[in-house]
This record gives C-alpha cells, sequence and structure tokens, in this order.
C-alpha cells in the first residue's frame, strides 16, 4: 500500500463508521439525546397525584404495591404518545398489563376527551400539570415508560413509543414471569 | 433629538422585552438569588441539551427552574440541589460533571488528544531530519562542492 492510500482508507473507514451508526440511530440506536436513567434496581418514586377523572381523588404510587405494573407518562401534546396509545390498549385489554398513566403537563380536558375518543387503557391516571412527579422520575420527555416489580423495585425503562419489537425485547419476561408465579 | 429620544425609548423598550423572557421570581434574600442564578446556570435542560436551566424556554425547564427556587427558599444548599438534581437526572444535569468512572473519557479526553497529536508532531520531526541526514551522499556533495568552485572561478574571472 502506498502512502497516499492511508489517508483514503482512513476516510473510507469512517464514512463507513458514520453511515452504520446513522443506519442504527434511524432504528433507534445510539440516541444522542437519550440520558440513561438513574432509576434501574431503585426503588421507585412515590407520587401522589390528583385523579384526572376525579381531582378531588388521589392517585398514588402505593396503590401498585405488591403487582408489576407499568408507569406511562404520556400528554395530548406529544406525538408519538398517540402513535402508541393503540399498543398500550392491546396491552391493557388482551395482555392484562395494569398501566398507570401520568398525564404531564397537559390539559385535563384535552386529555380526557383523548382517553374517551380512543379508548383509555389506564387503570388511573394522575394529573402533573407541573412535572412534580415527572422530576422524581428523571423523566425528560414523553413517552416514557417505566416497569416496576411487586417489590416496588424499577426494573425496566423505555424512552419513545411502545410496540410489539420493544415490548418483546425488554417488559415481555416480567410478566410472563408474573404468570407462572400466580400459576404455581 | 426627537428622533434619538424614540430611539432610547425603542431600545429599553425591546430589551424589557427580552428580559420578560424568563418569568421574574422573588426570594427573601440576595444570597437566595444569587444561589438560585448560580444554580441554574450550571445545571443541563434535558430538552435543550446544549442549553442551561437559565437560557432555555422549554417547559420542563421552566419547571426546573420553579423546583430550584422552592428548594432554595426550603434553604437547601447549593450541594443538596445539585443532587437533588443528579439523583433524577443523572451527572448529564450538571455542566461541570463530577471526576469520575463514567465521566473520565470526559474529563481527560482533550489531554489524550493532545498527547497523541503532539507525539505524532515530534515523530514527524525527527523522522524528517533524520531523512534528511541520511539523504546526503558524500560523492554527490563533492559534485556539489565541485560545480560550486567551479562556477565561482568562472565568476571571478
Amino acid at each position: 500500500m502506498t502512502k497516499a492510500a492511508i489517508p483514503l482508507a482512513i476516510f473510507i473507514a469512517m464514512a463507513g463508521l458514520f453511515w452504520y451508526v446513522l443506519g442504527q440511530m434511524n432504528e433507534g440506536e445510539y440516541n444522542p439525546r437519550d440520558v440513561p436513567t438513574q432509576f434501574i434496581g431503585r426503588e421507585a418514586p412515590r407520587f401522589e397525584l390528583p385523579d384526572l377523572f376525579d381531582m378531588d381523588k388521589t392517585v398514588r404510587s402505593a396503590d401498585m404495591a405488591g403487582e408489576v405494573w407499568l408507569l406511562n407518562i404520556w400528554g395530548t401534546w406529544c406525538p408519538e404518545c398517540w402513535k402508541e396509545h393503540d399498543y398500550l390498549l392491546h396491552l391493557a385489554r388482551r395482555e392484562g398489563v395494569p398501566i398507570v398513566g401520568l398525564n404531564w403537563r397537559d390539559d385535563a380536558a384535552e386529555a380526557k376527551s383523548m382517553l374517551n375518543r380512543l379508548g383509555n387503557p389506564f387503570v388511573k391516571v394522575g394529573f402533573d400539570p407541573q412535572s412534580d412527579a415527572v422530576m422524581d422520575w428523571g423523566v425528560y420527555g414523553a413517552p416514557e415508560t417505566f416497569l416496576i416489580d411487586a417489590d416496588g423495585i424499577v426494573r425496566e425503562k423505555h424512552t419513545g413509543a411502545l410496540g410489539p419489537a420493544v415490548w418483546d425485547e425488554k417488559f415481555r419476561r416480567y410478566f410472563r414471569a408474573a404468570d407462572e408465579g400466580a400459576a404455581s | 433629538m426627537i428622533r434619538a429620544l424614540l430611539l432610547f425609548g425603542a431600545i429599553v423598550f425591546a430589551s424589557t422585552g427580552l428580559a420578560a423572557r424568563v418569568e421574574v421570581l422573588q426570594f427573601d434574600t440576595p444570597e437566595q438569588e444569587a444561589t438560585y442564578n448560580k444554580l441554574i446556570d450550571e445545571l443541563r435542560c434535558l430538552v435543550c441539551q446544549n442549553q442551561n436551566l437559565a437560557e432555555s424556554n422549554a417547559e420542563l425547564a421552566v419547571d426546573m427552574r420553579r423546583k430550584t427556587r422552592e428548594l432554595i427558599l426550603e434553604n437547601k444548599s447549593e450541594e443538596e440541589i445539585a443532587n437533588f438534581m443528579v439523583e433524577r437526572y443523572g451527572d448529564f444535569v450538571l455542566y461541570r460533571p463530577p471526576l469520575n468512572r463514567n465521566t473520565l473519557l470526559l474529563w481527560i479526553g482533550p489531554f489524550l488528544i493532545l498527547l497523541v497529536g503532539v507525539t505524532l508532531l515530534i515523530r514527524t520531526v525527527l523522522r524528517r531530519r533524520a531523512s534528511e541526514d541520511a539523504d546526503i551522499d558524500e560523492t554527490r556533495l563533492k559534485e556539489a562542492a565541485a560545480l560550486l568552485n567551479d562556477h565561482a572561478d568562472k565568476r571571478d574571472a
């Protein structure tokens, strides 16, 4: 190899690397905006929020103790939340997954009308117009979904819309284990 | 004169418009306000990730500023408030993250690159000097000297 070929080889190698990473980014990998969560393996932060459907009532994280459940942060202003809504409905209705909604920085009337129109996948929906619970959970975008186990420990987090691929990769095993545990 | 006054008024008006972009917050003491300004300057907005809380107009940044103020009014120290944010958002939330295993490369990276650059430079210079020395061939040197002498003789003649 002549000396002139070395810079060319470096250029081609880097171009190939960039090409690969850009391709992976389109698949949802290497997201430069992704901030690793601090909560995996830690006790889930508690929250007490007004119930979206009845502001006099309170939705508490403690209500879910002993269950494997999902916390889904959403808002009507978030396009990806509309995109994942059908899948959340599928999880709630077909797979029997308990999902608590956290309605973030939203207009209560609009949030209710969205759920009435598209269907409500949530066991309960907490209303968080000032990001109080959102900050306690280290959330910075919507949708985000956390999985909390029966001991109240956060086991998984997903940033972005939920779908079958992510479900199978990250979440499904926790529920299969729970089913088996209940059966035995 | 009138035009100058109008211009002055327009500038003042425009600048108050800019200042009003970030909400005005009340503090009990000037020290609290100084702590607040320092903190929002050093904490990163998680939405607009290249802005700090002071610069960002993202809604989450507004709420994080509000939370920062609340904690200050609860007499939490600067360190406690920074820790509060780090517990939730990780070291990424700090514009000056602490030196630990995760941030080691971030801190020493520039120096490593400098070291590599300087090493390459020194090697190139040394190699070039060595090759220049080696290229001088005794017979050719004599030939050159002869030519020069020849030339000098002709000029002198």
